[in-house]
């Protein structure tokens, strides 16, 4: 018998003396007990409201712009102020006047955001701060279309719906820089 | 008078760096370096007070103290070590609460001054009613209660947590005045402990494709955010207790999402879903806010782990110096890539530095404690510090961070802190001298939390 293997059968025999079977001992590093229990789809498709750029996860439903003004001025206007500008309490949404590299850039949907599809997946989760959730997903649809026609991104009459949004191309999609990617290639 | 020389004589001996600073082991010597330190630390009142009756024979020394307590509150008499918030007006739950760092010591923050960060408020859990889903990418979808949660195996882990957001107000033109903590607060450090993500994706299984988590909170946000699997599975964790107690409502109750050494935001509190994805969700949280805007118009996104950084804590901002003597300095440096390796102060505006005794343990990713004593002489001077952690990496002054960042990148704000020390001893925040920055009318940065 090695060194090494005399040392293993020892250390086995104080485990099982002080009540540790040392295969568990083992598996308490990797392996929990199993007592996650299973979830049908429907209950997963009503759980799951995440929205991603190619429109995975978009619910069924439309809206336009005009219809989004409508609900802007009663849901929204009180914090994003009037045609998105912003007031001191929501962010402004739209219409940047000084751009990114600018001594005071506005960071705003038309500016900024790279895809239309976090739009609709925010105002749904998040909006409006005083009664999250309470908006249909056509109401959460024709918000979006408002604030991209703000935006000057589409146009009064364009209804968006689960295959127009995602391919909606925003004026900043490629002013980003993954961080993470460039570390990840240096690891 | 002579006294005096003779003790700046004594100190004269174990001066480090320029402008007072002193061997860090000090405060450790034995033999007759004591007696020099008990002649020059600042005296307080008690020891010549013989007439005040109330000091030698006080009142609650008569009467039966207070009777037992079923949950300890601090003593009245600190009632101003309280967090700090700033909230919006219409939505009092969005906003933050600054940790106030400059009155404390130590490394853990007790769980009622950890800083927060709510997007909509707290919501009130109670854990029977609470789920985690994991779904997506895996073999087998799977919910789990927190009772479940409370039966799995679990690790402690020591770990600060900072806000992306933490300090941003030195981007602003002009420097900050608001006190240490209330400006660079919007980091805690607890022990957390719970149960590792990589025992939960083992079970229900990571597909081929897996690359990226995308984890839910239970707010009235609904908060969203995507996390690369390789951090998951290397050392995140769902806390489900914070300094040994259920984590309180405000930090996350029943179940946090601990990612250690990363931003806070990923730190996502109130879980109660985690997507296994090939990609991020691109949430607003990933896109419109928590990237960093650079002077070239393009924005740095996935910016995760937290720069080394450090601050004096004291002396610090609205702090008075009373009169030439030995003080301690001392403050906080931490990492989110590892363990802190070497804390550097200067006395003297950054021309000379001297190396701070860390407070053992030294943890990765956690608050370490540096410590230097120093012999204020009286003078105007700035005093800094600066943190290097175990990459070697050396937390920047603000120059050089603004010069390659520019002043709208809002999260990520790790440089150097100056604290101007004038001749009455009157602490306050400075910028360096090649960087005044004249304006008038700047718009603040860090009033802007939405």
């Amino acid at each position: 018998m090695t060194k090494m293997k005399m040392k293993r059968q020892t250390l086995i025999l104080i485990l099982i003396a002080i009540g540790i079977n040392p295969d568990n001992a083992k598996s308490f590093q990797g392996h929990g007990p199993n007592l996650g229990y299973a979830v049908s789809s429907e209950e997963i498709a009503a759980w799951d409201t995440s929205v991603f750029p190619d429109g995975e996860g978009l619910p069924k439903g439309e809206g336009s712009a005009q219809s989004g003004e409508v609900l802007y001025k009663s849901r929204c206007i009180m914090c994003h102020g009037k045609n998105g500008l912003g007031t001191a309490t929501g962010v402004q949404l739209a219409g940047a006047q000084l751009d990114l590299t600018s001594e005071y850039p506005e960071q705003t949907i038309g500016s900024y955001w790279p895809y239309a599809t976090t739009l609709f997946d925010v105002i749904r989760r998040s909006m409006p701060m005083t009664a999250p959730g309470s908006l249909s997903d056509d109401e959460v649809y024709a918000l979006t279309a408002y604030l991209l026609f703000l935006n000057n991104i589409i146009d009064e009459y364009e209804v968006m719906d689960a295959s127009k949004l995602p391919k909606v191309r925003m004026p900043n999609e490629g002013g980003f820089i993954n961080i993470y990617k460039i570390e990840e290639t240096l690891r | 008078m002579k006294k005096d020389r003779k003790n700046d004589l004594s100190l004269k001996e174990h001066e480090v760096a320029g402008n007072g600073l002193l061997d860090r082991r000090l405060f450790l010597l034995r033999g007759i370096q004591l007696g020099v330190i008990a002649n020059i630390m600042p005296t307080n009142g008690f020891a010549k007070t013989t007439t005040d009756i109330d000091l030698i024979d006080p009142t609650w020394m008569h009467e039966p103290g207070e009777p037992f307590s079923i949950y300890g509150q601090p003593s009245a008499y600190e009632d101003d070590v309280v967090r700090f918030p700033v909230q919006n007006e219409i939505v009092p739950g969005n906003g933050v609460s600054w940790t106030p760092l400059h009155l404390m010591e130590g490394t853990i923050t007790p769980n009622g001054l950890h800083y927060e960060r709510h997007h909509n408020g707290v919501p009130k859990i109670n854990p029977k009613n609470h789920r985690l889903l994991i779904h997506g990418l895996v073999k087998k979808d799977l919910i789990f209660s927190i009772d479940d949660l409370l039966r799995y195996p679990m690790k402690s882990k020591i770990c600060f947590i900072e806000c992306g957001g933490n300090s941003n107000a030195g981007w602003n033109k002009q420097p900050s005045q608001s006190e240490a903590g209330y400006f660079n607060g919007l980091a805690s450090c607890s022990e957390w402990t719970g149960v590792p993500l990589s025992v939960l994706l083992a079970e229900v299984g990571l597909r081929k494709k897996s690359k990226w988590l995308v984890a839910e909170g239970a707010d009235a946000f609904a908060m969203q955010i995507s996390i690369p699997i390789e951090k998951a599975l290397d050392d995140a964790f769902l806390a489900l207790y914070q300094n040994g107690e259920r984590i309180r409502p405000e930090n996350g109750y029943p179940l946090r999402l601990i990612v250690p050494g990363w931003e806070g935001v990923l730190n996502v509190k109130w879980l109660r879903r985690l997507k296994v994805t090939n990609r991020p969700v691109m949430a607003r949280n990933e896109t419109s806010r928590y990237t960093e805007l650079q002077p070239s118009g393009k924005a740095r996104m996935f910016t995760f782990p937290i720069e080394a950084k450090s601050l004096i804590t004291s002396p610090s901002a609205h702090m008075i110096l009373k009169g030439p003597s030995l003080y301690q300095i001392t403050g906080l440096a931490w990492s989110g890539r590892g363990k802190i390796s070497k804390v550097e102060i200067s006395a003297d505006g950054g021309e000379t530095w001297a190396e701070a005794a860390l407070q053992e343990p030294i943890l990765d990713r956690s608050f370490t404690r540096f410590r230097l004593p120093w012999h204020w002489n009286g003078k105007p001077t700035v005093l800094k510090s600066r943190a290097i952690d175990e990459t070697g990496y050396v937390q920047p002054e603000r120059t050089e961070l603004v010069k390659k960042r520019g002043r709208h990148g809002f999260f990520h704000y790790n440089a150097i802190t100056n604290w101007h020390v004038d001749s009455d001893g009157f602490v306050s925040h400075v910028y360096d001298k090649n960087e005044n920055e004249t304006t008038d009318s700047d718009i603040n940065i860090d009033s802007d939390w939405d």
